[in-house]
């Protein structure tokens, strides 16, 4: 238990906004840039806005998790830190859970807090914003679940970075369309199963991150 | 009384290059070896693999390939090279700390000729400091062996003889110490592996 808290501490030191690998509020300001950005592309109609920005804000969510990718796993790998985790017996697996933890920890809540001003400037409602922060909620540990594992496969490779990116978005496109699909459904049974993916892109994140570090170790 | 390494049949490969084959090591408490050989050989290699770091590959064609070799220590081994694991951003202490905790144990600077750089961020030292804080970091860990890859690189004079130094105390403690190493080392009874000896 003392190992687990010592690595998400060093984890969360290394992500959080202000920490070390830096620019972690760049998802967070990346966020409000797209919801600032557009009612000045499609125009002042409120109507049209409280209609679609829910959906803006889903598009932003997941376009700024993409931001962090590249620092995640790869200077890891390169300073040899899983090699040493290893050694001491923990497995990758257990250091890759701990990232995606980490990982959430440091974009999502900052997002559902942004989710407030952005619903501001995009004109909804009170209920549809807690519609979207639910859904956030539950669709977020996904994305940063997939973000990690992505991370840690495409950490060796040139141009990892822009790889990252693009392999993410086809494979975060459920949650996208559970999540920001519980806005025109009267009930919760988008939100349920965009947790579902979420859930399921949890349990797999660890073992396919772990087992991209060891093949990296291997090659 | 029972060997404290015995690694059997070690074969590698990096990629579909055969690099030496059939290897085995049997050490007994306090005993160093010297691995030697050109650069490519493979040396690292058998240094991660003897960490456990790399599999051991199996020999023979595909259909008819043989069990991998294996690896065994008696004790917990612990594995020094170029890269630090320590974070390039930090302030040496804070760096080391972070393994001192997972390590149980406190962070000490001093026998390792640091004490001035504490406050200094990692990726502003040089080859050698980085060296040092690498026998900083693994003096932490409460290892019974050790696996060093090129420990003298970039070490002053004084450097060497520090890392000469801790040597001969981890083999006095009955530890096992492998060294892959160009430059010579002044450890007595120093045994040597030439892995030029071990063709695939």
């Amino acid at each position: 238990m003392r190992v687990f808290a010592t690595l998400l501490r060093r984890d969360l030191a290394m992500l959080l906004p202000g920490g070390r690998r830096g620019q972690s509020l760049l998802p967070f300001l990346f966020f409000l840039a797209i919801a600032m950005l557009y009612p000045f592309a499609v125009g002042p109609d409120a109507d049209l806005l409280r209609r679609t920005g829910g959906g803006v804000i889903w598009v932003a969510a997941l376009l700024a998790s993409i931001l962090p990718l590249d620092r995640l796993v790869a200077p890891d790998i390169e300073q040899g830190v899983f090699d040493q985790l290893a050694i001491r017996g923990i497995a990758d697996e257990a250091a890759i859970a701990i990232r995606v933890l980490a990982h959430w920890l440091s974009f999502a809540p900052l997002l559902m807090v942004a989710a407030l001003p952005a619903s501001v400037l995009l004109n909804l409602d009170g209920s549809t914003l807690s519609i979207v922060v639910l859904g956030l909620l539950a669709g977020t540990p996904g994305l940063a679940a997939i973000g990690v594992t992505i991370a840690a496969l495409t950490a060796g490779l040139r141009g990892g970075t822009a790889l990252a990116g693009l392999l993410l978005v086809p494979l975060a496109t459920p949650i996208l369309i559970f999540g920001a699909g519980s806005l025109a459904r009267p009930d919760d049974g988008g939100i349920l199963l965009a947790a579902a993916i979420s859930l399921v892109a949890l349990a797999i994140a660890p073992f396919a991150g772990g087992a991209a570090i060891r093949a990296a170790r291997d090659s | 009384m029972q060997a404290a390494l015995v690694a059997r049949d070690l074969y590698c490969r990096r990629g579909e290059r055969p690099l030496f084959g059939g290897l085995n090591i049997t050490l007994e408490a306090g005993e160093a070896l010297h691995l030697v050989g050109p650069n490519g050989i493979g040396k690292t290699s058998l240094l991660q693999m003897l960490a456990g770091l790399r599999k051991p590959a199996r020999h023979g064609s595909f259909n008819a390939a043989g069990p991998p070799g294996d690896v065994l220590w008696q004790g917990i081994v612990s594995y020094l090279e170029d890269r630090t694991a320590l974070d390039a951003e930090l302030p040496l202490a804070d760096a080391l700390a972070f393994w001192a905790r997972l390590d149980g144990r406190p962070v000490r600077l001093e026998p390792y000729g640091l004490a001035d750089l504490a406050d200094v961020p990692v990726r502003y030292l040089s080859t050698g400091q980085r060296r040092r804080a690498g026998f900083a970091r693994l003096s932490l860990q409460r290892a019974d062996h050790w696996l060093l890859d090129e420990p003298l690189n970039g070490l002053d004079t004084q450097g060497c003889g520090m890392v000469e130094s801790l040597i001969a105390e981890k083999r006095e403690a009955g530890g096992i110490v492998i060294v892959a190493s160009h430059q010579p080392i002044a450890v007595p009874g120093l045994r040597t592996l030439d892995l030029r000896d071990h063709p695939w």
